[in-house]
Parts: structure tokens; C-alpha cells; sequence
């Protein structure tokens, strides 16, 4: 039989702090890659991945709720995101790392080694304690923040097109937003839907000019530019929405049963307010690679990336926060 | 006894529901949906601990479109608890262990 997980173990025991070399908080292609490099540098890092959702904040990230891949090198008929992400966090175990499928629910980086606590926050003593951290949460995808968006959610209102494309076959739909992931999803969701209406508040999209060819040339795909979602309508699911035209200040009804929303990105830094410095757009301010305002704690992927945002720049710089934390570490041990 | 998993479909559906003395969360899912898989190990866990007070039983949506569309399903991993053969809670996506058994608490 295996021994049990370390943190099974932990759990069993009772409140025992476990000490570790590398922490590493998140597990999409910036985590996982510090993940391959800290443990091919014997550091053994313990990756604390997240728990299960049907949003972004999930163990593998964004890549999660995304089908093909095409742009991750390596790959020359592209990946599946879950397949791409579960080949990384194989790649990582097989060198050593531990993984964790919990949530981060405080982080003491007051003084080092620096405290981090899963599961209740108010406990006295942290769960674990980390020589070097590095800071991976990635980021989440916006919603309209509307009640009724968050009251049709599960019924109609959809953050995963992959999940939830198959209930919309021949119905009518729309996606709200002009990047490439707006544009990814509406591709996809041709594949059940009649009809689907990308929505858009400005004249032109942000997506990548490949994706934008996609779905200007696909027949059922149309847009409504400069146009705004005010309201989500439907008693018990989506019926339609209300729409406003930006420039005319014209409201409009579509008639819709399903709403995917992909209008952007928030980075998950709220565990760190108050003790990393932050962007004014709240990413966390790098510097010198992947470094921080706290000595030893380290920062990839797209939680300080708001300009590049792609699984491979993720992964790039995970290697230079893994890479960043073990000369820091022997640095610090007096190593040459 | 241990906790397992049963299988159900649009055929056997209502008996198995109906039948049980206990409460019954059925998850709703689908080979293709990646947060359902998340949650299977999970399930699996929560059927052991649980056996004897919750049945967990699973309906691939992709096979069974009756059941599906009886109870409205429009996202997946969709959890619905069944007591006395009737709906008493939903819990649409995914969710961790804990979280999970907090929602399933107060109807248990």
C-alpha cells in the first residue's frame, strides 16, 4: 500500500506545521513550470493547486475550461488545455513535487520562513512554512456583475463553454466579449448553437487576427458592436438580454437562452493585499525577473502579467521565479 | 458497507430514486466536461465516508437526455439531492470536498 499523501497525513496527525524549501500557490503553466524546475533542483516544492470549480480558479488554471491549444510550441496539431495541463503536472511529479488540492486561505509573509495556512485561517499555527514562495494564483475571468447574471448562473449564464455548450444545441446564443477567448468560445459553441451573437462594447475586437478570421468568415456567428449587456432576462432560466447601444444610448432585447461571458481578466491577489506591493490595476509589481517587494517571495504567470497572458509567457517566467527562488535560497545558506 | 457509486440511467432512474430509504445525490455529468472529473474523486470519497446515511449514484447526461431534461440540467457538473424521490437541493459546478459537504449539510 502508499503511504499516505503528506498532507493526509498532516491532517491526521493534527495541526502540525510542515516546513518546506519552495511553496509554490497555484497550478496552471506558470506554477507547474516553477514546479519542474524547483524539483529538477532538488528543492522537493510542494505545489498548493486549488480545489475544483467550474471557473478558472481550479487546479490547471485557465487552460482548464479551453479545448484546443494552438499556439503552445511544441504541440504541432495542438492540444486539448485539461491534456496540456495534466502532461505539466505530470512533468513536475516525476521530478519530486508535491501537490496539494487545496486553497490558500491566508499567508503570513511578515517574516521568513513565511506562514501559509489552508483551511481555517484563524488557526494559530500556518500549515505550512516556506523557505522561498512563489506566488502563481493566476487570474479569473470578469463577470457583468449584474443579480441576475448571478441568479441565472447554472441556468443559461454559463463561465465554461465546454461544459455547457451541449445543452444549447439549435438554440440561439450569445458571448459577451472581444478578445480571443470571446472568440474562442463562440467558435466552439457553433458546434450546438443555431446562432451565436458575440457582443461587443466597442467597434473592433482585441482577438488575435487569426481568430478574428475565423469568426468573421463562420456563418453563424454575428456581432453587435458597441453594445453593452444591462440586463439578464428570465425567470427560472435565460430568456434573453437586455442590450444598450454605447454610442445612440438605444436599448435593445435579443432573444437568447444561453449567456457566455468572457470580457476579461482580474488577477487573484486578494490573499496578498496589504503584504505584496500591487499595481494599481492590482496585479503584483515584479521586478528584476520575478522578483517582489519581499525578498523571497516570488511572482509568475498571468497574477503579473497583464500585458502577454498566454500559456507559454506563464511557463516562461515560472521558470525564472523557480530559477530566481534557488539562487535565492543558496544565497541565503551561504551556498557559492 | 462501502460507499460505491451507482450507475444510472433514463430506465432506471425513478426506481432507484424512489426506492431508496436514504437520500440520493445524483451527479450529472458528461465524459467530456473537465470540471466533472474533478469532482469524480471527490464523490468517490464523500460516498465511503457517507455510506449508509447518502447514496451517490452518477447519470451520463450524453445517454440519458429524458432525465436530463426532466430536471431542467443546463450546466455540468450539475449535483442534485434527492430525498424521499423528490428534489430537496441542486449545486451546479464544481465544488471542493469541504464546500461541498457544507452545502449537502443542512439537508442531511
Amino acid at each position: 500500500m502508499e503511504p499516505p499523501h503528506q498532507w493526509e497525513y498532516r491532517r491526521r496527525v493534527g495541526q502540525v506545521t510542515e516546513a518546506r524549501q519552495v511553496v509554490i500557490v497555484g497550478s496552471g503553466p506558470a506554477g507547474l513550470t516553477a514546479a519542474i524546475y524547483a524539483s529538477r533542483a532538488q528543492l522537493s516544492p510542494l505545489v498548493i493547486e486549488g480545489e475544483p470549480s467550474s471557473t478558472s480558479d481550479q487546479p490547471g488554471g485557465q487552460l482548464m475550461l479551453t479545448t484546443e491549444v494552438e499556439n503552445f510550441p511544441g504541440f504541432v496539431n495542438g492540444i486539448m488545455g485539461p491534456e496540456l495541463m495534466q502532461v505539466f503536472r505530470e512533468q513536475a511529479a516525476r521530478f519530486g513535487t508535491d501537490y496539494v488540492t487545496a486553497k490558500v486561505t491566508r499567508v503570513d509573509l511578515s517574516a521568513r520562513p513565511f506562514g501559509l495556512w489552508v483551511g481555517d485561517p484563524e488557526a494559530t499555527e500556518p500549515s505550512y512554512r516556506a523557505d522561498a514562495l512563489i506566488v502563481a494564483t493566476g487570474a479569473r475571468s470578469l463577470m457583468l456583475n449584474l443579480p441576475s447574471e448571478e441568479r441565472l448562473l447554472g441556468y443559461g449564464v454559463s463561465t465554461c463553454a465546454t461544459c455547457d455548450g451541449f445543452f444549447f444545441r439549435e438554440r440561439d446564443i450569445a458571448v459577451v466579449g472581444g478578445g480571443d477567448s470571446a472568440l474562442e468560445e463562440a467558435l466552439f459553441l457553433t458546434r450546438f448553437a443555431d446562432s451565436v451573437t458575440v457582443i461587443h462594447r466597442r467597434d473592433r475586437l482585441r482577438a488575435s487576427k487569426v481568430m478574428q478570421q475565423r469568426a468573421f468568415a463562420h456563418p453563424k456567428i454575428s456581432f453587435r458592436w458597441n453594445t453593452v449587456v444591462e440586463d439578464v432576462l428570465g425567470e427560472s432560466k435565460v430568456s434573453g438580454v437586455t442590450l444598450r447601444d454605447v454610442v445612440t444610448d438605444e436599448v435593445s432585447t435579443l432573444e437568447i437562452a444561453g449567456l457566455f461571458v468572457a470580457i476579461g481578466h482580474e488577477p487573484n491577489t486578494s490573499l496578498f493585499k496589504g503584504q505584496l506591493d500591487l499595481e494599481d490595476n492590482g496585479y503584483v509589481r515584479t521586478f528584476d525577473g520575478t522578483r517582489t517587494n519581499v525578498e523571497g517571495v516570488f511572482a509568475c504567470g498571468d497574477v503579473q502579467d497583464h500585458e502577454y497572458r498566454q500559456a507559454v509567457t506563464a511557463a516562461g517566467s515560472g521558470c525564472m521565479a523557480a530559477i530566481g527562488a534557488e539562487r535565492w535560497i543558496e544565497e541565503q545558506t551561504g551556498g557559492i | 458497507m462501502s460507499g460505491t457509486i451507482t450507475t444510472l440511467s433514463d430506465a432506471s432512474f425513478d426506481e432507484h430514486v424512489k426506492s431508496s430509504d436514504i437520500p440520493v445525490l445524483v451527479d450529472f455529468w458528461a465524459e467530456w466536461c473537465g470540471p466533472c472529473k474533478m469532482i469524480a474523486p471527490v464523490l468517490e470519497e464523500i460516498a465511503t465516508e457517507q455510506a449508509g446515511k447518502l447514496n451517490i449514484a452518477k447519470l451520463n447526461i450524453d445517454d440519458n437526455l429524458d432525465i436530463t431534461r426532466r430536471f431542467d440540467v443546463m450546466s455540468i457538473p450539475t449535483l442534485i439531492l434527492f430525498k424521499d424521490g423528490e428534489p430537496a437541493a441542486r449545486i451546479v459546478g464544481a465544488k471542493g470536498k469541504g464546500q461541498l459537504l457544507q452545502e449537502l449539510a443542512a439537508h442531511l
